[in-house]
């Protein structure tokens, strides 16, 4: 079973139809004890930063996710829940939750793309994952698919743990992680079969785990 | 890079798929959640729905709708259509849209657009602007016009001047419909487009008179749009989103070619 954080994050319902769509049980939960019970988790979110920090401390899901990390459940953050596994966001000025060492920062609005317009932000739509390193997460997963992305700040984790990089006005980390620990930008959830790809292999290696274990 | 999104526009009245030449007549043409799922096969990038129902009846039948379309389609979608207040939004997004589209309501109570983004974030709120050519004027400098309720109803608004104003208020995207473009099939209005684009930072939909790939190539070339809506073309089979790719990545223009 996977669990899916409730932390009334906006997507979780998403993920979860995702999951099931796939045949993977999965179950949105805010309880610790099923949450550190699960073969994996899955720590969506959409929203600001400091809003998303005071729901989760309020319900004390911060120190379960740093308890999950520290038992070696394995755990996948989507979108928000990407950003606020590093140690700093600049939304907000935000200390988040500081699993995984490095920052997230706002896109500079000067930027300009390929055409020399200024980007757009939010980055919104579709943008190709290039696979910088080799990853479970991505098996089966053509190089440079595509996948759907919603946000206004990008991560920059430590760079031994990035996985993928994506282009928006510059390279950003759009992947990053190390087996049992991933995050990506954007919403696997919402990006057609690519994206059920990479949620079906965090499946796969969740039950690998579980079994090993 | 950033593809350029190609959006179906599935018209809703009391369960079933209409559509309309220039906000009239509108007839009968199919199972929305059926078009959906066909449209997500074919590689469409996002789908907007909007419920032009009347009846509170009808209404309960549209958000069983949504919720049949999330559970067909791994792709986002965007809701819109009669929706007024906070709540209307939160009862489209927990049937499992990704984002709201507000109109007329918003011009009536530009607060709705704010709230709505403290409620569920600036990605959530696309607000969909009707907009019709008109001779400038000091109050309407761009010689663009908002019009509500589908169009029949004149604001006084200046088109670049509400755009500014929502992206202050916190909207995510605007949906740029040209009035009178729609159902015309002769192209999107692109100065329209253009004027918006540079007006915003935020990603703009062009809206409205699309009858061939190649007014979609214009819309995200000269119009500077982040993505394009469609629905005649397709709704009739004349087209199909495929070959509609196609053309615009033999075109230049970056597009989802693989899904």
């Amino acid at each position: 079973m996977i669990a899916i954080l409730n932390y009334d994050s906006g997507n979780q319902t998403s993920v979860s139809r995702a999951l099931s769509s796939l045949g993977l049980e999965n179950r949105i939960t805010d309880d610790p004890a099923v949450i550190l019970g699960a073969h994996g988790i899955i720590f969506p979110g959409v929203g600001a930063a400091g809003q998303a920090m005071g729901h989760l401390g309020a319900r004390g899901l911060d120190r379960v996710l740093r308890q999950a990390v520290e038992r070696g459940v394995p755990l996948l953050g989507i979108c928000l829940g990407c950003q606020i596994l590093l140690e700093h966001s600049e939304e907000g000025d935000t200390p988040t939750l500081g699993l995984v060492r490095g920052r997230t920062q706002r896109f500079n609005a000067a930027l300009r793309d390929e055409e020399g317009e200024t980007i757009a932000i939010p980055h919104m739509g579709w943008n190709s994952l290039e696979q910088t390193r080799q990853s479970r997460l991505f098996e089966g997963i053509d190089p440079g698919a595509e996948f759907y992305f919603v946000h206004s700040y990008y991560v920059v984790p430590e760079p031994s743990l990035v996985l993928g990089m994506t282009r928006h006005g510059l390279d950003f980390c759009s992947a990053f992680g190390r087996d049992g620990l991933w995050a990506v930008q954007f919403h696997a959830e919402k990006s057609g079969r690519p994206g059920l790809r990479l949620l079906h292999n965090f499946a796969a290696y969740c039950k690998e785990i579980g079994n090993a274990q | 890079m950033l593809s350029k999104r190609i959006i179906p526009c599935l018209d809703v009245r009391d369960g079933r798929l209409t559509k309309g030449v220039k906000f009239t007549g509108n007839v009968d043409i199919g199972d929305p959640v059926e078009t959906a799922r066909r449209y997500y096969n074919e590689g469409a990038d996002e789908i907007v729905f909007y419920d032009i129902t009347a009846s509170a009846e009808g209404r309960g039948i549209f958000l069983d709708v949504v919720e049949k379309v999330a559970e067909a389609i791994a792709i986002p979608f965007c809701v819109g259509g009669g929706l007024g207040s906070v709540a209307d939004m939160r009862a489209v997004l927990l049937a499992g849209a990704e984002k709201v589209s507000v109109n007329s309501a918003a011009v009536k109570n530009p607060a709705l657009i704010s709230r709505g983004a403290e409620a569920f974030g600036s990605q959530a709120v696309v607000v969909g602007m009707d907009v019709q050519r008109v001779t400038a004027c000091p109050s309407i400098p761009s010689g663009y016009e908002i019009v509500i309720h589908g169009g029949r109803t004149p604001t006084g608004l200046d088109a670049l001047a509400w755009a500014g104003r929502c992206e202050e208020l916190g909207a995510g995207e605007l949906c740029v419909n040209s009035i009178d473009a729609d159902g015309t099939k002769e192209g999107y209005d692109l100065p329209l487009t253009r004027a918006i684009r540079e007006t915003v930072g935020i990603p703009v939909i062009a809206s409205g008179g699309a009858g061939s790939p190649e007014h979609l190539v214009e819309a995200v070339t000269t119009g500077g749009a982040s993505a394009a809506l469609i629905a005649s073309i397709v709704h009739y089979g004349e087209y199909t989103i495929p070959r509609i790719k196609e053309y615009m990545h033999r075109r230049g223009c970056k597009v989802r070619l693989a899904w």
